[in-house]
């Protein structure tokens, strides 16, 4: 007496190749679209105000921490307030349109609501102040911003990312003057710049274990 | 198979009741699940699920608010939910004992309660899986616990116990499953035939993976058998000393102790055991198996449960001789605080439950009375619960500095976890019962005299070989 018809025997055969197939295809789908880089690099948000990297970092050469001024001291890179953006613009393009959102700011005291790009999980603690002084440059993590005219995420921000910096430095250090400039590369650096690398790579030390950056 | 010659030598008796034919076995097994269920089971069933429901709901709760709803707080941060963990997975530890061991030591009367156990044993271990996901709190990152690559370059830590223990209990799932499995497939084929309508036939049919008990099926699967009995062995042993390794390889005084993987084995299967007796009990009372399941299965295994419980005993008195020979302060005083400190009652109710109460087994007419042993098995169960808890609370509220020193009380969270993790299992337990043949119906067959070849065939090697075939003529033309 036959329950099932005799096909029903690739069904183990069937249920194998799908079992094989289909956990290789999850698997792809979980590794490269889960991934933070696929998810969050070129993250590129319209900003309220339509402020030019390229032209403020790039064609005028203005420093980065004349306006995130608290990089070198603070976990936080900061944000300017409008008062910065004034301090330039009471004077410069004071008619402009595209600038009106940051005078109805100054008028009313309500800051500009930036929209934050790069952003690490609550319970990453990161430091800007610890990585400027180690020798770790603007643009190793957030690309070259002096050339952006809308500036978009340009590295994953990911856990394993930052690993590969904190177990292999060498590679990412740049003598602590050139923190801000985009356009140095290890090739360029002077005898002296070599001299304090080593320095810079001698005495650092970046934590590999958990509560180093999980607290 | 000469094994079965010398019974009337020994004074020994088959392992079902006289007259109990072949036929008799399929009927008592398969019509529990072609009947409709009796009145009790759904009384039970009611109450376990809805027992079970409020575990659900403990757990929601647990999960939207954080296991600061328990009462596991610094310095006892292992408490009930563990002492459950251990708890369950100890008694899921007869089920390999009694399929795979007493298998491999040719102990035919395992044969009535292997399926039994073996049910227990995957319910058992579903619970006590439940209880460290729960304890960590965020069970959505259990994967962190298996080595997969990920973006955050984590990867498990080796040389952690906890990590031994993921991979100890998982294979022990597996393998118990695939085991409890194989010995149903026989069974399944059977329901399947007997099914008289079509979504049975369909539905055991699917699971009987179109066994036809061929001779090619049954050598099949006789060596699976025996392949996944060399396989599960080593795992009655290993299972439980990686548990215990959670404790041993810690430096908390009362936990780091060499006896721990030998002294965790023994409590497994002694509680193992009495759980299965609980259940046997009830089951053969409510389903009348007396004729497969006889006393002399409940016997064999309060024998079992005896020794089991000596050597729990003999292990918690060696613990107190090490504590004391070794001279650590810490250690002395953790063991003395256990017998004589806050938590004394839990430690003298272990030892009423494990030591003392197995002691009446030696004597014959309590290990062969029933409502006797019913009580004791449970006893047994409550005894492992209270020795888990014990080891863990009182080793932990006390240790070294007496300004981290701290007691432990549970809240309501911690009880209705526990209670709703029974309800759990008695759901789980009652469906099996429901729809699965309850007893391994082709391997009692073969512990039947039936099966015997040389039945009723009285002295054998005198005979020449005209008196054989006298004799064999006879039987055929009976049939």
């Amino acid at each position: 007496m036959q329950i099932f018809p005799k096909s029903l025997n690739l069904l183990p055969l069937v249920a194998a190749l799908g079992v094989a197939v289909g956990g290789g295809i999850a698997t792809f789908v979980v590794v490269y679209y889960f991934s933070p880089r696929f998810l969050y690099v070129g993250y590129e948000p319209e900003q309220p105000v339509p402020y030019s990297h390229r032209l403020h970092a790039g064609q005028l050469g203005m420093d980065c921490r004349y306006c995130h001024a608290n990089v070198e001291r603070s976990f936080e890179a900061m944000v300017p307030p409008t008062q910065t953006c004034m301090g330039c613009h009471a004077q410069i393009r004071t008619e402009s349109a595209r600038l009106q959102p940051v005078r109805d700011s100054w008028t009313s005291g309500e800051p500009v609501e930036w929209v934050r790009i790069h952003n690490v999980p609550d319970h990453v603690f990161f430091d800007h102040s610890v990585h400027l002084s180690a020798g770790v440059g603007c643009a190793t993590c957030h690309g070259r911003v002096d050339r952006m005219e809308v500036v978009a995420q340009a590295e994953p921000l990911s856990m394993s990312w930052c690993l590969d910096c904190h177990r292999d430095p060498e590679p990412y250090l740049r003598p602590t003057s050139r923190i801000t400039d985009m356009d140095w590369t290890p090739e360029d650096a002077t005898e002296a710049e070599r001299t304090e690398m080593v320095a810079l790579l001698d005495r650092a030390t970046p934590p590999e274990n958990c509560s180093g950056c999980h607290r | 198979m000469g094994w079965r010659k010398p019974m009337e030598q020994l004074d020994e008796q088959y392992l079902v009741s006289e007259g109990t034919s072949l036929a008799d076995v399929t009927e008592i097994v398969s019509k529990v699940t072609e009947q409709k269920a009796p009145r009790l089971w759904w009384i039970l069933f009611g109450i376990s699920t809805a027992v079970t429901g409020i575990l659900g709901l403990t757990i929601a709760y647990l999960l939207w608010t954080g296991i600061g709803i328990w009462g596991n707080n610094s310095p006892v941060a292992w408490a009930w939910d563990i002492t459950n963990f251990v708890w369950w997975i100890g008694i899921g530890h007869a089920g390999t004992l009694i399929s795979a061991v007493l298998y491999l030591f040719r102990q035919y009367w395992r044969t009535a309660i292997n399926r039994f156990s073996e049910a227990m044993t995957i319910f058992a271990v579903i619970c006590a899986l439940m209880f460290p996901t729960i304890h960590a709190g965020r069970p959505w990152f259990l994967y962190f616990s298996l080595p997969i690559p990920n973006q955050m370059n984590m990867w498990p830590n080796f040389k952690s116990p906890l990590l031994w223990d993921v991979f100890a209990v998982s294979t022990y799932f597996t393998v118990s499953l695939l085991f409890w499995y194989v010995g149903l497939v026989p069974d399944f084929a059977t329901l399947r035939d007997r099914a008289t309508n079509k979504i049975r036939k369909w539905a055991y049919g699917f699971v009987a993976l179109g066994w036809r008990g061929s001779n090619r099926h049954w050598s099949n699967y006789e060596r699976a058998y025996l392949i996944l009995a060399a396989l599960s062995t080593p795992l009655v042993l290993s299972v439980h000393s990686v548990v215990s390794f959670d404790f041993a390889t810690s430096v908390e005084p009362g936990w780091h102790t060499t006896i721990f993987p030998p002294y965790f084995v023994a409590g497994a299967v002694f509680s193992g055991f009495a759980m299965v007796m609980t259940l046997l009990i009830i089951a053969r009372t409510v389903y009348g198996m007396h004729d497969l399941i006889r006393i002399r299965h409940l016997e064999l295994m309060n024998k079992i449960m005896l020794t089991t419980g000596s050597l729990v005993g003999y292990a918690y008195a060696m613990e107190f001789f090490i504590a004391w020979y070794s001279g650590n302060p810490y250690e002395r005083f953790v063991f003395i605080n256990r017998a004589m400190g806050d938590y004394w009652w839990a430690y003298w109710s272990m030892i009423t439950c494990n030591v003392i109460s197995p002691q009446f087994f030696w004597f014959k007419k309590l290990r062969t009375n029933i409502p006797f042993m019913f009580v004791i098995s449970i006893v047994i169960n409550v005894g492992m619960w209270f020795e888990r808890f014990v080891i863990i609370v009182t080793s932990l509220h006390h240790d070294y500095l007496p300004s981290a020193w701290g007691n432990f009380s549970p809240t309501v969270f911690d009880v209705l976890t526990y209670c709703g993790s029974l309800g759990l299992f008695f759901t789980a337990f009652l469906l099996f019962l429901r729809w699965f043949p309850m007893i391994a119906i082709a391997e009692v067959k073969m512990v039947m005299p039936q099966a015997d070849p040389h039945l009723g065939h009285h002295g054998h090697d005198d005979h020449d070989e005209d008196e054989d075939a006298m004799t064999a003529e006879p039987a055929m033309a009976e049939e």
